[in-house]
């Protein structure tokens, strides 16, 4: 499946068929501090992902609030 | 499949430290609720009063003017144009379309989006600052701000600035002023600051919701927010406390929220009489301050090169002045220089 990584913005593949949270494990994100999209729908961890699917993983954290 | 908590439906947002998950419509009345209750908790402001929203294009901010006009509140935005080359351009017009597409809305409450650009009404940009000025690019940044909205507030009949401060910004802020026991600071830092002669009163109506919380309103409620960061804020050090804080929230989920409520329940109180410093006008510019001159008015005297007793005689001629000279001098190539 393929995962949209952003600021900046790049693509990884990595395998699908299983949940949320063993794809953010895999890719070392904490899950509270991403969205994760697919088809303009929020997923929580627990929710799966296909090996065709494609998600958006949108950091939520910003900076410089000084 | 995780379940909401108010209806058993499929969930799309889990609130970790409250041990929820929520479907999409339970999630927006659950955001519009912790608002409601900010505002009502610490009385923020009434249903008659003017409300100035700070708006960046970022999903705080439009999140709250957003949760405003839906819970009826006579709420306005206000952008500042900071100057950050596309970045800056790309949230500008975010933040128009956002007002375009709740037109009906701000006439209903008599709201508006104001307009401001930096260089055009001060004559320097956030870059220039940051290249020129003895402070960090983040610290005259929050500096410009936090001067703007205030004058902007009062020059407009304004009640009270909001802006979009959420648990996370606020969490890590206070860690990062007890690490160094600025006790000043502490004292400061509270979900309103009273007004007082010269500064409008100031609220933070999301600090009971976390990051995460205003990311996923402000996507299920179909707002185009800025998701890049700003380029000139990389090695900040409230990202580093605000990662520190997130490590700790992993194993022990709830330890943001436990921290920032706790001070304000608990430990608030004990700093109070810290931050009882009298102010008088800036000879410059008239804004309250606590010498003789803002800490604005001196970092746009370095950054101009002129002396502060000059400034208070431009202040009178006029801004326009100031910032064509300043945009001869400052080339569009340089716009990034020197950025962190």
């Amino acid at each position: 499946m393929k995962v949209r990584l952003r600021n900046p913005d790049r693509e990884v593949e990595v395998a699908g068929g299983r949940k949320v949270r063993d794809v953010l494990r895999e890719l070392g994100i904490d899950p509270d501090t991403v969205l994760v999209i697919r088809d303009r729908e929020l997923l929580t961890r627990e929710d799966r992902v296909g090996e065709d699917d494609e998600v958006e993983v949108r950091p939520v954290i910003s900076g410089g609030a000084a | 499949m995780m379940k909401c908590r108010r209806c058993r439906g499929p969930a799309v947002v889990e609130v970790r430290r409250h041990n929820a998950a929520f479907c999409r419509d339970c999630f927006l009345h659950h955001v519009r609720e912790q608002v409601r209750r900010a505002i009502r908790a610490h009385d923020m402001f009434g249903p008659d009063d003017r409300v100035l929203v700070a708006v960046s294009g970022g999903k705080d901010s439009l999140a709250l003017w957003d949760v405003l006009l839906e819970l009826g509140y006579r709420a306005s935005g206000l952008y500042l144009g900071l100057g950050i080359g596309d970045y800056s351009s790309r949230s500008a017009e975010v933040v128009r379309r956002f007002a375009r597409e709740r037109r009906g809305a701000l006439e209903a409450v008599g709201g508006e989006l104001v307009e401001i650009d930096l260089a055009e009404a001060y004559g320097f940009d956030i870059p220039t600052a940051g290249r020129k000025g003895s402070r960090s690019t983040c610290a005259v940044c929050g500096l410009s701000k936090r001067y703007v909205f205030n004058r902007a507030a009062l020059e407009r009949g304004y009640d009270v600035v909001a802006t979009g401060h959420n648990l996370d910004d606020e969490a890590a802020t206070l860690l990062g002023n007890t690490l160094r026991w600025q006790t000043d600071y502490i004292a400061r830092q509270a979900p309103v600051l009273p007004a007082r002669p010269g500064m409008v009163r100031k609220v933070k109506p999301l600090y009971r919701l976390s990051e995460l919380e205003t990311a996923a309103y402000s996507f299920l409620r179909g707002i185009d927010y800025v998701v890049e960061e700003c380029p000139l804020v990389a090695g900040n050090t409230q990202l580093r406390y605000k990662e520190a804080m997130n490590r700790l929230e992993v194993t022990s989920p709830g330890t943001k929220a436990q921290f920032l409520l706790g001070y304000l329940d608990r430990a608030a109180p004990l700093f109070r009489a810290e931050d009882a410093a009298a102010l008088t006008p800036c000879r410059a510019c008239g804004q309250p301050t606590t010498g003789r001159f803002c800490a604005f008015c001196r970092a746009r005297a370095q950054v101009l090169g002129l002396r502060l007793e000059d400034l208070a005689g431009r202040e009178e001629d006029g801004e326009r002045q100031v910032a064509r000279e300043l945009s001869e001098e400052v080339l569009p190539a340089e716009l990034y220089g020197g950025a962190s």
